[in-house]
């Protein structure tokens, strides 16, 4: 049965990669399956691990209160549902509400005491860093100009709420010469992910044939 | 000139076939390439090097088959430091999909170890809610984990008689491929005062540094070589060493075609 | 109804999640957590709403005898295998996720190969679009290709192995240029994030109820 499943991904594994040479029926069949079973795998999961142990599973556990409060998310959770009816789809809006409020509510807190103040501190460097000899005295107090001018540049490129002219024109262009090394950074970390992927399919195939 | 036109116009084709060639050959060569160690994967080894035994290492797992061979080697080598330094790991995660792809690295690392399940390690499973999650496990675990991933109650498992909030965890470990690490981060860490370090595919990796530069971050292992770095602090060469070589002629073809494209744009440019 | 209600539902869970962060005591801590319980519960609810409009829109197709009709076929049918074997592994085994069962089985040979291929693709099509689009015609453009080389050199073995600089030079474009520009970015956004999301508790700002 392995070896049934084994070819069964080096099918799909190639059906995929056909892709490289043209569009063809047998990438289609592919992507088309792969819709298909990503949405029923989710579907597994919602019943398995969400519906079944929080909702079905502790109903039956609790008692009293614990108990029936538990139908108020249930009810949430069927009227988010009725989205599925358009005549009353408008009663999604209130488990949706629900949701919604609690990520604001949540987000506000966390983009605050999680990254701003955290962030800002970490900015805040000593201009001079004395260190155990002058050259790292000046690398790490040069690095930390860096930093501070750095951010600082970029956010006031992002900043339209005053023209850019004068000092708030140079500030914004020096803010542009660190956008480009950092998305240029990221541009190289990112094929390297992609490369990493290919490595891992390629490693896979191998393997089946032998080779590795 | 015609050779100009044809060094800015190669048909794609032929790129996708240096590609895979460039990554194929030393795959099937097996080369073999020094991994030298960055300071942020080295930090990320210490943070677990330095608990004493029988702490607890809580480790998410973010990521799904899109993302698996870049942060599975992570996860075996994290594992198999945890289990020779005799902590006990509990084991869950924020993506439904990929749980059960890391179940087999789970179920072979545990082996290899010798890792007793309900002693050693526990896997709590998935529970979709992400941050509600996060935030809810700082108050009581069982409010959402209260069985593990095959039903059976928590405190069933000797391990997890002691183990209740994350003042009972001494580091997480996320695993991740979207933001999940950063939502660690800024819900929990911030939140908890808890210590982490984070294993995050090459995409992900560059927008980790401003949190390991503000000290919320012990360490990041960053794409395949990061899990290199990682495998080789460990000492067990795994699929992300062996697949640092590929890496390293894919870069250097890539570089080579993008000098390519500029020099015929260029010198035609020139000459029109 | 339709629209008072759920705006005064947002604001009572914001402003409960806020107040919490300063007083976890009882009544607030509490009162978050069970939120929190029930936020897991009613997210998993949905998950599915998506699966009506893709179960919707290929059946009419079939229907319909539209141009690529076929592969709505293998499109259901990959749908219906995922639930069948799913539901059929929680009754042999009380979970779909034990390791011998039909449903794992799927999971791993047809689920796995499909995402991991997918995104393998992205590696050739990165190459192909860095050749033909990456161009260095002005000073900025320059920059971002001399630091995705630095980075993509500096951060591969060959790299030291050709010179011992270039894993240094990486390193620091990752820790201080890169790192200015992304926390940069990212202040600014999450800024953004907190005036969005006072303005969605207060009910200013109510385009989630459309």
């Amino acid at each position: 049965m392995n070896l049934i499943g084994t070819w069964i991904a080096v099918g799909l594994t190639i059906a995929i990669f056909s892709f490289l040479y043209r569009d063809n029926p047998l990438y289609k069949f592919a992507e088309h399956l792969y819709v298909g079973v990503s949405a029923g795998y989710w579907v597994i999961y919602v019943w398995a691990f969400d519906v079944k142990p929080m909702l079905i599973d502790e109903f039956l556990r609790q008692t009293g209160f614990e108990k029936w409060i538990l139908v108020i998310p249930a009810i949430f959770g069927v009227m988010m549902i009725m989205r599925w009816i358009s005549k009353i789809s408008w009663i999604s809006r209130w488990p949706i509400s629900f949701t919604v409020g609690m990520a604001a509510g949540l987000g506000i807190t966390a983009a605050v005491q999680g990254f701003i103040i955290p962030q800002i501190q970490g900015t805040l460097l000593p201009l001079v860093s004395i260190g155990a000899s002058p050259g790292q005295t000046f690398s790490q107090s040069l690095n930390n100009i860096c930093i501070f001018v750095g951010v600082v540049s970029v956010i006031l490129f992002f900043y339209f709420s005053i023209e850019h002219k004068g000092a708030v024109k140079i500030g914004s262009k020096v803010g542009i010469v660190f956008l480009m090394v950092g998305f240029g950074a990221s541009f190289g970390y990112t094929v390297m992910a992609r490369i990493s992927l290919l490595i891992g399919r390629l490693s896979f195939l191998l393997n089946v044939v032998g080779i590795r | 000139m015609k050779f100009l036109k044809l060094l800015s116009t190669i048909d794609r084709r032929i790129i996708y076939l240096a590609v895979g060639l460039v990554v194929i050959i030393p795959l099937v060569l097996k080369i073999k390439m020094p991994i030298r160690v960055s300071r942020e994967v080295e930090t990320a080894y210490e943070t677990i090097e330095n608990l004493p035994p029988g702490s607890v290492v809580l480790i998410s797992i973010d990521y799904d088959a899109t993302s698996a061979p870049e942060l599975t080697p992570m996860f075996r080598s994290v594992l198999r430091h945890c289990f020779r330094k005799d902590l006990k790991v509990l084991y869950t995660g924020q993506l439904a999909i990929g749980l059960p792809l890391a179940q087999y690295d789970l179920d072979m690392v545990t082996k290899e170890m010798n890792a007793v399940y309900g002693v050693d390690y526990v896997n709590l499973g998935y529970r979709p809610g992400g941050v509600a999650v996060m935030l809810g496990m700082g108050r009581e675990i069982r409010d959402f984990f209260a069985t593990d991933y095959k039903e059976v109650p928590i405190d069933s498992f000797p391990m997890m008689r002691t183990i209740h909030n994350y003042n009972d965890i001494a580091v997480i470990v996320s695993l991740a491929h979207g933001l999940s690490a950063e939502y660690w981060l800024q819900y929990v860490v911030s939140r908890f005062g808890i210590r982490m370090f984070a294993g995050v595919t090459g995409v992900v990796a560059p927008a980790l540094y401003p949190y390991l530069q503000a000290g919320q971050l012990t360490g990041i292992i960053g794409g395949l070589q990061g899990a290199a770095e990682y495998e080789t602090l460990v000492g067990k060469a795994e699929t992300g060493t062996f697949g640092m070589p590929a890496q390293s002629f894919a870069h250097l073809m890539i570089l080579f075609f993008i000098i390519l494209g500029n020099v015929g744009y260029f010198v035609l440019r020139r000459r029109q | 109804m339709k629209r008072d209600v759920p705006i005064i539902i947002t604001f009572v869970t914001g402003v409960v999640c806020v107040v919490t962060f300063f007083i976890p005591h009882a009544p607030f801590g509490g009162l978050q957590q069970r939120f929190l319980i029930w936020y897991a519960i009613v997210a998993g609810f949905a998950m599915v709403l998506g699966l009506d409009s893709l179960v919707k829109y290929n059946l009419k197709k079939i229907r319909q005898r539209k141009s690529g009709w076929l592969y709505s076929f293998v499109l259901l049918f990959g749908l219906a295998l995922i639930l069948v074997t799913g539901f059929q592994s929680w009754i042999q085994y009380r979970t779909p996720f034990e390791v011998k069962s039909s449903f794992m089985y799927t999971y791993i040979h047809m689920i796995v190969p499909l995402q991991a291929t997918m995104f393998a693709l992205l590696a050739f099509f990165i190459a192909s679009a860095a050749y033909r689009a990456f161009r260095a015609k002005t000073l900025e453009a320059t920059l971002l290709l001399v630091a995705a080389a630095l980075v993509m050199i500096g951060r591969i073995p060959l790299g030291k192995m050709l010179w011992d600089g270039f894993p240094l030079i990486s390193d620091w474009i990752l820790n201080v240029p890169q790192l200015a520009a992304k926390r940069g970015i990212q202040i600014g956004m999450y800024l953004g994030l907190v005036a969005m999301s006072l303005r969605i508790i207060l009910g200013i700002e109510r385009t989630y109820l459309s």
